[in-house]
């Protein structure tokens, strides 16, 4: 087992980390924009809904839930089993839409009434006050607490190994059967460098912002 | 009939009554001051009037034109609302800039939007002609729509620059709120509310939130406002600025009218004891 055979493989475990971190990013962010909508919601019974589902989600492990998005369908509704990658992606997906959302929420909330009522006063939709004046200071205030999250959910892809998706970790893990235990080590740096790059670009984007204040 | 005419509005929070039956006229071109101490109810009118808030009760006439009539206000579209609100402009005691748009933006944002919205009914009715005159064809329409968006584009963005040189702000066209003083974000923000051209422009003690160095740049647009023969509708505490420059004042007290005239007759000669006791006040605060 030389350096190059592990590298090869943990590269292509690592590729199937950075596509479950990109899907499940790609397709949560718009996700808990409309968990937002339902959880701000002015009709009550919507919000409740809403409101619960964040809290299952939130409240149980992320691992519980990809082993019954995977396994549940099969063993009670007798439905063929989903292709392991699609169930991590399902249960991903909705898992930090709900963290997404509530950091929506708290963005959200702490704009000033003021700003919605400038908005209104001016003859603006409620569509238009949300995306040509709310949304973009929204956006400033969740860029840290985001970042923060999205730095979660690329360690947080190590958990589909549970049903056996084949990412860094998996692979790392396998070489202890040989005896290796520097390809663990070795997978850890795949991470800190995913996470720096992460870093800087938030960092950018933070900065690209500074222009205003909220 | 008058310019404006309230007639009786009310308005209840929880339990507490903030307006027990508000009345009161304004001419075309008049200068109206409300004043009044805190809790008396002057920033409540103002919500009214702007939609903001609706009345329990009550009837507002502008222009000959019913604009509100309880209850069924209540029942309105939320479109037909916003068409009510822009016959009013206001500027809020905490300038309320949108700070991601530069000065220039701030200004012609809400008439870009509704710019947006009239182009989009101008192609939904050339559309409609299409179906039966042969003569416009889709062609046509593109033109004739771009055409239009530039032409009101330039419009717009005119009117916004004159405006900004009528608050003395055209140095700052592309600064953000956060590089002005608070007197010029409030000078912007009184642009902005021009920009829209309301009939009449409300100010809910618009230098309230300034230092007192800053205020003097502020009450100067109004000022010059006045002599443009505009409607206003100030609420103040700057008494001597009342005095100066409104046609009318109103005091306000415990959510009725308690005294309304020239600002002589409230000012050198209050009748009830309301306001007598309420000027004393200000007075004795002055000589601290």
């Amino acid at each position: 087992m030389d350096f190059v055979t592990v590298t090869l493989k943990l590269l292509e475990g690592f590729l199937t980390t950075c596509e479950i971190f990109f899907l499940t990013l790609v397709s949560a962010l718009p996700l808990g924009l409309l968990v937002v909508f339902g959880s701000m919601s002015k009709f009550k019974p919507l919000k409740i809904i809403v409101r619960g589902i964040v809290w299952i989600i939130r409240g149980t492990p992320l691992m519980l839930q990809v082993i019954i998005i995977y396994y549940v369908p099969g063993l009670v509704f007798n439905l063929p089993l989903l292709p392991r990658l699609i169930a991590v992606f399902f249960a991903f997906t909705i898992n930090y839409a709900c963290y997404f959302s509530e950091i929506y929420r708290s963005g959200i909330e702490s704009i000033s009434k003021g700003q919605y009522e400038a908005g209104q006063v001016l003859g603006m939709t409620k569509g238009q006050v949300f995306f040509r004046v709310i949304f973009m200071q929204v956006i400033k205030i969740i860029v840290p607490p985001m970042s923060n999250e999205i730095i979660t959910l690329v360690k947080d892809t190590s958990l589909a190994r549970v049903i056996l998706v084949a990412e860094i970790l998996k692979y790392a893990e396998e070489f202890t059967a040989y005896g290796l235990i520097w390809p663990l080590f070795y997978s850890g740096v795949f991470y800190l460098l995913f996470v720096g790059v992460l870093t800087l670009i938030f960092g950018k984007i933070e900065k690209k912002l500074s222009y205003y204040k909220v | 009939m008058a310019y404006l005419d309230i007639e009786n509005f009310c308005k209840k929070f929880d339990n507490t009554e903030v307006l027990k039956g508000i009345s009161f006229s304004i001419e075309k071109g008049e200068v109206v001051s409300i004043i009044g101490s805190s809790g008396s109810g002057k920033t409540t009118l103002l919500r009214c009037m702007n939609f903001l808030e609706t009345p329990d009760e009550g009837k507002m006439t502008l222009d000959g034109e019913r604009l509100l009539q309880c209850p069924q206000i209540k029942k309105e579209k939320e479109s037909v609302l916003r068409s009510k609100r822009l016959n009013f402009g206001l500027v809020f005691q905490s300038f309320n800039l949108f700070p991601q748009y530069n000065v220039l933006n701030n200004v012609t944002l809400a008439p870009l939007l509704l710019l947006k919205t009239k182009i989009k009914e101008l192609k939904k009715s050339l559309k409609e002609k299409k179906k039966t005159d042969k003569t416009v064809t889709s062609a046509y329409i593109k033109k004739t729509i771009s055409e239009y968006k530039e032409e009101k584009k330039k419009e717009i963005d005119n009117d916004a620059k004159l405006l900004l040189e009528k608050t003395g702000l055209t140095d700052k066209t592309f600064n953000y709120p956060c590089q002005l003083s608070g007197g010029q974000q409030q000078r912007v923000a009184i642009a902005r509310a021009l920009a829209l051209k309301p009939k009449i422009l409300c100010f809910d003690e618009p230098t309230s939130a300034l230092d007192p160095e800053l205020t003097g740049e502020v009450l100067k647009v109004i000022r010059s406002l006045k002599n443009e023969n505009r409607t206003m509708i100030i609420v103040t505490h700057e008494m001597g600025f009342a005095k100066n420059v409104s046609d009318k004042v109103i005091f306000m007290s415990d959510g009725v009218v308690v005294e309304s005239g020239s600002p002589k007759e409230i000012f050198d000669n209050p009748k009830s004891e309301k306001l007598k006791s309420f000027l004393i006040n200000l007075e004795n605060k002055e000589n601290i």
